[in-house]
């Protein structure tokens, strides 16, 4: 009994959960983006004396103010949604692929090759055919080199990834100079822009109809392919525990190069959706940082494709949103890069408190005693 | 699905407290002339800057309301600010950057009622569109005018007999192989070859309009070469501070750099893009057609130098910059004056003709005679410069980029 007064317990300890009722995790989750809005108000009024109101409204508006702005949206969610799709099966097989930037710039690159090339001499459907074939390889080779790497000599697959973005980064700057019009400027400026040829068609009278198409169709496969098919089942027991996967005969080398093939080879998709459907050029920032936005992405949604469509809609709303705010406060993109930050983290925060509780010390315990 | 529609109502419930409070989608109800701006980053970036400043001051001048987008990418995403301008009322909108030309040829065909302007861009004259322009200034005057000061300069090292080698010899750091740097570095080396007869300048590429470390590694791999003086066509502070911390008179381009380098900084030319500006709005409001093509000139103050650092520069640097600049605008001084002895060679002898490839391709196809009169008609037949002759006294480091 002496010892018990010594024994200092911290002021609150953290404890697992079990199962939380739907209805109460989704009030912790409401809690949180309230508490995120607050927050952001209160900054907002501090560091710029604005109207927090008025700079939530000019954010929807910049999102979805306008029938342009709702498909400018979409097309970059389609395009985010896409890369994430892509990397989510290298991350649950815990095969951290941060080379999605540089497959995507490899795809572009071979779409736009491709047109450049071959935009006079065959026909637009087989054209759009080659730059489909070409964009996949593209990426898949440049998801296989590191998994190869990674399943015969265990080499380190965060760092070798990263290192490959670079490499794409300076192949694309090397060729956008070769090819550059006028002579030494570094831009290829829109490719076939008279002909339009390995253009995606407009639709519906949409050029970002077809963009928008082809991913959900993938999310939907990318859906299936993870929940229901064995390839899909043997991932995620890598990914669980790789001497279990061996255990019960997978082969973890093939799993770990297959897949990372199959991320690579999305984001070669990803990077002809870019070229064919949106910009028709390419330049060293085509990829623009999404590649590692779609880490994010597919984090938060827990691997699940679905549930990636609202989170990859979340992250583009608020970067429109952000913009917006600058154009019409005259603010510096960053203080909307600030809102932004808040938001995710807070909403981050949440799951952590569906996860986990806070459990105090208890006072009265020792008064008893 | 518990976590899709947990993720769902979340989003619904941004959504919804965002559109309870009413949103400011646009300016005041004014019935001012709305101007749409597209910049490529913000003001953190001199280039840009320079641009936000000239679209500030023309549009107060002019009663205009400006409406800015800023950070916008060349790519797909200039279509769809210049969309989104015009969806808000703007009559005109101009944009900043080299890369986002095509993107605003799009958007010009698209909307045919709105005036499009673009700086530095050379498609204006090929496109054949109402509504699409480009505009550049006379730069090559300015740079000129710096190079007459930092030939006087490296007249004066001559005379205090430090000069590093036999001949006086400047650097240069340029972003990439184009027409635009070699008609600037041209201009630079011919206005210092017009006071200091026997300078000798080599030229390092850094392959990036903006990148502060390779510019100060070209500085210093000018530096490590004994050159005597550096200027610079790149956007960042890397060469002139390189310049600083090694004791190297510098020339720099967009604006004054005095602050940083107090001791090594004699004068920077710069493109003052206001009276283009005005133009531009002038134009939309009166309903007169814009040229195609602009071109701003010392006259029209579009080029201009800022001020001698009078602790760097050589005596009476000024008052031979402002003679020369007289002599320039009554036509008696020609920068790229090709019927001049001793002035423009290219492998000894005198050029006498010249096509450059002014309607831009991808062969690089040279299409027009550019030599007329005894001189280098530069910007005169687009506004962006074509000037792209390699000639004698400048060697080229590196031509990678």
């Amino acid at each position: 009994m002496k010892n018990k007064e010594k024994v200092s317990e911290p002021l609150f300890h953290i404890v697992k959960r079990g199962n939380l009722p739907t209805t109460k995790s989704w009030l912790i989750r409401i809690v949180s983006i309230v508490a995120a809005l607050i927050v952001c108000g209160i900054v907002t009024v501090l560091v710029t004396g604005e109207n927090p109101f008025e700079v939530y409204g000019t954010m929807i508006s910049g999102a979805v103010g306008t029938e342009r702005k709702i498909w400018s949206t979409a097309q970059n969610t389609a395009i985010l949604l896409c890369i994430s799709l892509a990397v989510t099966p290298a991350f649950k097989m815990k095969f951290w692929n941060i080379g999605a930037e540089g497959q995507v710039l490899m795809g572009a690159l071979a779409s736009a090759t491709c047109m450049i090339f071959l935009g006079d001499k065959i026909p637009n459907w087989a054209l759009i055919l080659v730059m489909v074939v070409a964009s996949i390889i593209a990426g898949a080779i440049w998801g296989f080199i590191p998994a190869f790497f990674k399943a015969n000599w265990n080499t380190n697959e965060t760092l070798f990834t990263l290192m490959m973005n670079y490499i794409a980064i300076q192949i694309v700057s090397y060729f956008v100079f070769e090819w550059s019009v006028p002579a030494g400027s570094g831009h290829i400026g829109i490719i076939n822009p008279t002909s339009n040829a390995g253009w995606f068609p407009t639709i519906f009278g949409q050029k970002y109809f077809c963009n928008v198409a082809i991913v959900i169709v993938l999310t939907v496969i990318m859906y299936i392919y993870l929940k229901y098919s064995k390839h899909g089942y043997e991932l995620s027991v890598v990914g669980g525990s790789e001497n279990t996967a061996k255990y019960i005969g997978i082969n973890v080398k093939k799993v770990v190069i297959r897949t990372m093939i199959l991320s690579g080879a999305l984001c070669g998709i990803a990077g002809l959706l870019m070229v064919a459907g949106t910009d028709h050029t390419v330049t060293r920032d085509t990829a623009g940082g999404r590649g590692f936005t779609a880490i994010m992405v597919s984090w938060l949604a827990k691997f699940n494709p679905i549930y990636m469509i609202l989170t990859a809609l979340l992250i583009v709303f608020l970067q429109k949103g952000a913009g917006e705010i600058s154009m019409i406060f005259g603010l510096n993109e960053s203080f909307a890069d600030i809102l932004t930050g808040i938001i995710i983290f807070f909403i981050i925060g949440s799951e952590f408190f569906i996860n986990y509780k806070l459990k105090f010390r208890e006072k009265t315990k020792e008064v008893k005693d | 699905m518990k976590r899709f529609l947990a993720i769902l109502l979340a989003v619904v419930l941004v959504a919804g407290l965002f559109a309870a409070c009413s949103g400011k989608t646009g300016g005041e109800k004014k019935e001012a002339l709305k101007v749409g701006f597209i910049f490529l980053h913000d003001e953190n970036s001199t280039y840009d800057k320079n641009f936000l400043e000239a679209a500030k001051a023309a549009c107060e001048e002019l009663g205009a309301e400006p409406v800015f987008k800023t950070n916008i990418d060349e790519s797909s995403a200039c279509y769809d600010a210049a969309a989104d301008l015009v969806d808000q009322g703007c009559v005109a909108v101009f944009a900043d950057s080299f890369g986002h030309e095509d993107f605003m040829i799009q958007a010009a065909k698209e909307f045919p009622d709105v005036q499009f302007c673009h700086a530095t861009g050379t498609k204006a004259h090929t496109e054949g569109l109402a509504n699409y322009h480009n505009a550049f200034a006379s730069i090559y005057e300015g740079r000129y005018l710096a190079g007459v000061a930092a030939g006087m300069k490296l007249n004066e090292l001559k005379e205090a007999g430090k000069l590093k080698g036999d001949v006086p010899k400047m650097g240069y750091v340029g972003a990439f192989t184009y027409a635009e740097v070699i008609s600037g570095y041209t201009s630079f080396y011919l206005g210092a070859k017009s006071v200091c007869p026997d300078v000798v300048m080599d030229v390092q590429f850094t392959g990036s309009w903006y990148d502060e470390t390779a510019e100060k590694e070209a500085a210093q791999t000018l530096i490590n070469r004994n050159v005597d003086l550096i200027s610079q066509h790149a956007d960042s502070m890397g060469a002139p501070t390189a310049c600083e911390t090694a004791g190297i008179p510098n020339v720099s381009y967009n604006g004054s750099t005095a602050v940083a380098c107090p001791n090594t900084f004699i004068v920077s030319s710069r493109i003052n893009w206001a009276p283009y500006m005005k133009y531009m709005i002038e134009c939309t409001r009166d309903g007169k057609a814009i040229d195609a093509d602009w071109t701003g000139t010392l006259a029209t103050e579009s080029v201009l130098l800022t001020e001698v650092n009078e602790q760097a520069a050589a005596k009476d640097t000024q008052a031979k910059i402002d003679e020369v600049k007289k002599e320039i605008e009554a036509g008696t001084v020609k920068v790229f004056d090709t019927a001049k002895d001793n002035y423009i060679t290219v492998d000894g002898k005198k050029v006498e003709s010249y096509k450059a490839d002014v309607d831009s391709d991808a062969d690089y196809t040279p299409d027009t005679e550019v030599i007329k009169d005894g001189q280098f008609m530069e910007s005169s037949f687009r506004s962006a410069p074509y000037f792209d002759l390699k000639i004698d006294g400048i060697s080229l480091l590196n031509t990678k980029f």
